[in-house]
């Protein structure tokens, strides 16, 4: 995988996972100057969520799940993708329209700045603040000698 | 059989109407919100995902809220928007092993690499009723974080934790599971044949109803179909979720997902290979839903009865069986339909009784004994 695929699929993730109302008041500013084109309007539908047998054999369908797919043009010509769980057409747009942006030089450093870095940040402290929680019910059992001989 | 039968109309707007005052109760009580379901009924939430096979709290909240908390009525609604929504693509399988755990036990180890974290449990609760949540305050603190406890800055891509059963694998003393790249079958787009493979049993004992299932797994343990199992490990927390959309070509983390996983430890067999192993059963499910991986685990190991050359006699092991009652969306349509006009099939079956029984009568009086 090149490095421009996994810078890519980096921020695709951390847009993916954003709470939806953080999302759209952190791009909004950012993007109020580009424009454009929709290629494939938001759509609802499913994704079949697969597993495997074991954790780890072979594959089977766990269920499904709603996901969100939108595709854009910038006005620099790129083409952006978003594909989120769940069923906001907002939120789906929007990770479109900065995954167009994102691939182009002008945007790029300006957007992780302005909006993946503080997502990101965003996302690690509410992990680690659910790592703390659960971390505090970390436990030690320890067997008793029966007394038996 | 039933047959149509028209009129009704005002009648049946008037049900609903009153099924509406009923499900809002009495006005001056709050109405409950569909946040507040998803928030605080998050376990209900989880089996109406779950066994409705959608994962989207928001969809099963609405269906808890318009099911009056009816949870087999929620999953029928939410089975039925399902099928509204086109299917995009299937994700890659989850990988359970880089999990971001929220809880995680194992009753076969007591030490065991990644350690055993309880997690929000009920266990060791002493389920006495909570008065103190009658009088709707706020909740006690949680316990605050101790200060010895120090946890390196979240990754987004958790590190492994180590699987117990596959720790017996590396000695050869668990019966391994494999991946031979076969795509799965989906229950949902092919009706089940028997004997059918083990992603369809699986896909289907993950939307079986909890309580059967539980009760299957139960008379396991009671001696129909005895398995001899433990509680390997059972663990939650959240998976993320790729796919591979065709225009990309590489794979995409849309979001997360969070599961509970029951691996069994179940008795040992002779093998092909001539050698002794343990083995295995396997649940899964959306959200927190230990009791129904529990009892899934257990089922999936009854149905392998045959792999094993154990004597399928019990109701568990018997595949047909388990997988054709374990959907209460069908159960329930079926049962229900008893309350459509069997007017007709009705009359028939009165005319022939009363038939048999003018026939006895005629037969008595011929022959007095």
């Amino acid at each position: 995988m090149t490095p421009d695929i996994a810078r890519r699929r980096h921020w695709m993730s951390v847009l993916a996972q954003a709470p939806t109302d953080t999302l759209l008041q952190l791009s909004e500013p950012a993007i109020a100057d580009a424009e454009f084109e929709l290629i494939r309007a938001p759509e609802i539908g499913l994704v079949q969520v697969r597993a495997r047998a074991g954790g780890t054999g072979a594959a089977f369908n766990l269920g499904d799940m709603t996901l969100t797919r939108c595709v854009v043009r910038s006005h620099f010509g790129t083409t952006g993708h978003g594909q989120v769980a769940g069923r906001s057409k907002p939120h789906a747009l929007r990770a479109a329209q900065l995954d167009a942006l994102l691939q182009t030089p002008q945007f790029d450093a300006h957007l992780h700045q302005r909006v993946i870095e503080p997502l990101e940040r965003q996302r690690q402290r509410a992990r680690h603040t659910e790592q703390r929680d659960v971390e505090t019910t970390r436990v030690d059992f320890f067997t008793l000698v029966r007394g038996e001989d | 059989m039933y047959v149509a039968v028209k009129g009704g109309e005002r009648a049946i707007a008037a049900a609903h109407t009153l099924l509406a005052k009923r499900r809002r109760g009495a006005p001056e009580t709050p109405e409950i919100g569909v946040a507040q379901i998803d928030q605080q009924l998050a376990l209900a939430v989880d089996r109406v995902m779950t066994e409705g096979s959608v994962y989207d709290r928001e969809l099963a909240a609405l269906a808890i809220k318009q099911a009056a908390g009816d949870l087999v009525e929620a999953i029928f609604l939410l089975r039925a928007y399902r099928t509204t929504l086109p299917r995009f693509t299937s994700s890659e399988p989850i990988d359970t092993t880089h999990m971001h755990i929220e809880r995680r036990i194992s009753a076969t180890y007591k030490d065991l690499p990644g350690g055993q974290v309880l997690g929000p449990t009920f266990d060791y609760t002493h389920r006495l009723l909570d008065f103190s949540l009658l009088a709707e305050g706020e909740p006690a603190a949680p316990a605050p974080p101790s200060e010895t406890v120090d946890t390196a800055p979240a990754a987004s891509q958790p590190p492994p934790t180590p699987r117990v059963l596959e720790l017996l694998e590396r000695e050869g003393l668990m019966i391994g599971e494999h991946d031979r790249g076969d795509e799965p079958t989906d229950i949902t787009q092919d009706p089940p044949t028997y004997p059918c493979d083990r992603s369809a049993r699986l896909q289907a004992l993950v939307r079986g109803d909890e309580g059967f299932l539980l009760a299957l797994g139960y008379s396991t343990q009671r001696g129909y179909g005895r398995n001899h199992p433990f509680a390997g490990e059972i663990r939650i927390g959240e998976v993320e979720v790729e796919i591979v959309p065709e225009e990309l070509g590489f794979p995409i983390t849309i979001g997360t997902l969070q599961v509970t996983e029951c691996e069994t430890v179940n008795g040992f067999t002779r093998h092909d290979d001539g050698e002794v192993r343990f083995t295995r059963g396997y649940g899964l499910g959306l959200g927190q839903c230990e009791r129904k991986a529990m009892a899934m685990a257990l089922v999936d190991r009854a149905l392998q009865a045959e792999d094993h050359g154990e004597t399928a006699v019990s109701p568990a092991q018997q595949e047909e069986f388990v997988l054709s009652h374990c959907d209460n969306v069908e159960a329930a349509g079926f049962v229900s339909h008893l309350k459509l006009p069997h007017y007709v099939d009705f009359q028939s079956e009165l005319e022939l009784l009363r038939r048999i029984r003018a026939a006895a009568d005629s037969a008595g009086e011929e022959d007095p004994a």
